[in-house]
């Protein structure tokens, strides 16, 4: 038997078959140390975070890369928003008209059929989950599916949601929706990268770095430094739920 | 400032409504079971003597809709798979967690009311007919066949107490439904701390209305004498809750328009343009005006029975559509306006989708045939009335 074994071992032996062994065996290793965590996700303390996020709205010239990041990073259903952009157009009568069309995935390419002389300015507004600190979805989320994580994002387990919109309800924002698949949607501030140490991909793409992501725990990080060297707000501070996403030129006219 | 006509802006998430026409049957639905709880319970605690005859049907009329209240919401969740979990996981900080413990507990008092109000009449059907229908009643009387003065005076000290302990608790369930819109801040169209006794009094107006609309169609179906006792008695109480209820949904909106909230100006278009049908013509006018009107000259005009009996009908059919719209304004409304403030949505439900009009229609009208059912086999009506002694 063993002779025989041996017999045919060598009988088969094919050079080009040891190097297509070897290559899987290299790849199969690469995978595998590849896929441990990371120093920086193995040494992850969440309770050492708390993120916050910061738009500069001088900044953003409404390209509508930070849309289409978004659904691409985390495949957003057609038709529903992570992060979508609005255009505010200030006419010179004092009327304001806002659109956003397509949530602003292709930019915005019209200019309303509106003539330049009436229109007196015009800005862009990038909106997402505020991840409110005292967020009201969680607050009335009848199953707790929906939650502020330890450093401060606001999550949601979707295969605990039961899919009954009060969440979406609660948000003053417009940030959430129900996904085709029955469960609350929203804004993870890409959390399967910022734990590896990586930046959301809106953030990673916006061109005129209109948006920062940062940890608001970290008295040096870029976000607390931009905070303390700017005049900023958060949207719709009268309801009491502490967003932690900060408009930098923010203008009262946003809601 | 605002652009309205082309409907605005409203954010990109917020196309989608998703709470539909079952969020509309829900509170409904509960509203009835409040309310038909509390006509019952004029009865049973405090001896309204004049309500006798429809006591009973009140009582198990509650315990049908109660039984069907949440199949709207099954219809409408996302995983309906689920559902379970707002029992097994409730939220503390989540007023819809409270839906389990809250109709879970009404749901005991009421099946033990309707048990111990009906226990006789079980034991007899136990006593007679075919073996199948003797050991089915025989079962669901614990096999306890004893009927004497001392059984009775149980059960009825029993139903009392229930009765008793049912009315904090049935305005509790509705409440509660309330709360749940009226505790978003989100929503300007649902924010105020007014909006779960608003609940409360359409809830019992609405439950009035459809014991008096069913005791008008039986009585008209069995060709049984129409009894005043119970028209003049349920009108009153319809007038007076009409009163307190029309009052404050008026009031709750004249004080948003007076003190000139920031709000108003969408809150006003919703009224006056996106919600003009339901809202000012449905809601006000016919279903609240007309009504107030007619039961007004009932209680305090000598009218000839047969007109009052007529107008006590046509009001009973209005405040059921009434409260119909004041759901569908309320749940639906609230959701047209967009949270941005500058713009609507639009909805209307189909016909053959999910949670379209036939599942809505279908689902509001299993109660009903239920009922029917079950007074086939037990009277709901006391025999010695004239509802009860035309059964046929």
């Amino acid at each position: 038997m063993k002779e025989d074994k041996d017999t045919i071992a060598t009988k088969d032996f094919d050079p080009e078959r040891r190097v297509i062994l070897k290559g899987t065996v290299a790849t199969a290793l690469a995978i595998a140390f590849g896929s441990l965590p990371r120093k920086v996700v193995a040494s992850y303390k969440a309770q050492d975070h708390w993120y916050g996020f910061v738009v500069d709205l001088t900044k953003c010239i409404g390209c509508g890369a930070c849309v289409r990041a978004c659904k691409a990073e985390n495949d957003v259903p057609d038709g529903f928003f992570r992060t979508w952009v609005e255009r505010y157009t200030f006419l010179k009568d004092g009327k304001v008209i806002v659109d956003s069309p397509d949530g602003g995935l292709n930019g915005f390419q019209d200019n309303l059929n509106i003539p330049k002389s009436v229109i007196a300015k015009t800005y862009f507004v990038p909106k997402l989950c505020n991840h409110c600190a005292t967020a009201p979805c969680v607050q009335v989320c009848p199953v707790g599916a929906t939650f502020v994580s330890q450093d401060g994002v606001v999550l949601v387990d979707k295969k605990h949601c039961i899919g009954c919109g009060y969440c979406i309800q609660a948000c003053p924002y417009g940030s959430r929706f129900l996904s085709p698949h029955g469960y609350a949607d929203k804004c993870t501030l890409c959390y399967h990268r910022i734990r590896k140490g990586d930046k959301p991909a809106c953030v990673l793409v916006c061109p005129v770095g209109a948006r920062l992501f940062g940890d608001l725990k970290d008295k040096e990080s870029n976000i607390n430094k931009v905070l303390a060297a700017t005049r900023h707000g958060v949207l719709k501070p009268e309801l009491g739920t502490t967003p932690k996403c900060f408009y930098i030129g923010l203008d009262q006219e946003v809601r | 400032m605002f652009e309205f006509e082309t409907n605005g802006f409203v954010f990109p998430n917020e196309l989608h409504v998703h709470w539909t026409v079952m969020i509309v049957l829900y509170p409904y639905i509960t509203g009835l079971v409040a309310g038909a709880f509390i006509v019952s319970s004029l009865y049973h605690l405090f001896g309204k003597e004049e309500l006798r005859s429809i006591a009973r049907f009140a009582l198990v009329a509650s315990f049908v809709f109660l039984l069907f209240a949440p199949l709207p919401l099954l219809m409408h969740l996302g995983m309906p798979s689920r559902a379970f979990n707002i029992m097994i996981t409730p939220h503390p900080t989540s007023a819809m967690a409270g839906f389990g413990v809250v109709y879970l507990t009404y749901l005991v008092i009421v099946a033990l009311e309707v048990w111990f109000s009906m226990r006789e009449d079980i034991v007899q059907n136990a006593l007679e007919g075919g073996r199948v229908k003797k050991a089915l009643f025989r079962l669901l009387a614990f096999g306890d066949l004893r009927v004497d003065e001392q059984t009775r005076a149980f059960d009825h000290k029993v139903v009392r107490v229930l009765a008793g302990i049912g009315i904090p608790v049935a305005c509790f369930l509705h409440g509660y439904v309330g709360f749940l819109f009226g505790s978003i801040k989100a929503n300007p169209w649902w924010s105020t701390p007014l909006m779960f006794i608003i609940f409360l009094l359409s809830a019992i107006v609405s439950g009035i209305s459809v014991l008096l609309f069913l005791f008008y169609l039986i009585s008209w179906l069995r060709k049984a004498p129409y009894e005043e006792g119970v028209m003049r008695t349920l009108a009153g109480y319809l007038w007076g809750f009409l009163i307190i209820a029309v009052a404050l949904e008026i009031m709750e909106v004249l004080s948003i328009a007076y003190e000139q909230m920031p709000e108003w100006e969408v809150l006003s278009f919703l009224i006056w343009h996106k919600l003009f049908f339901s809202y000012i013509i449905v809601q006000n006018v016919v279903g609240s005006f007309i009504p107030l009107i007619l039961l007004a000259l009932v209680n305090l005009t000598n009218l000839k029975p047969r007109i009052a009996h007529l107008f006590v009908f046509v009001s009973s059919v209005l405040v059921l559509i009434q409260v119909l719209a004041m759901r569908w304004n309320v749940v639906i409304g609230g959701q047209l306006l967009s949270k941005s403030f500058r713009g609507f949505t639009s909805y209307f439900p189909g016909l053959f989708e999910k949670e379209g009009l036939i599942t809505a229609f279908v689902i509001f009208t299993l109660p009903f045939l239920i009922l029917r059912w079950i007074d086939k086999r037990i009277s709901l009506f006391p025999l010695d009335c004239p509802i009860g002694q035309a059964r046929r």
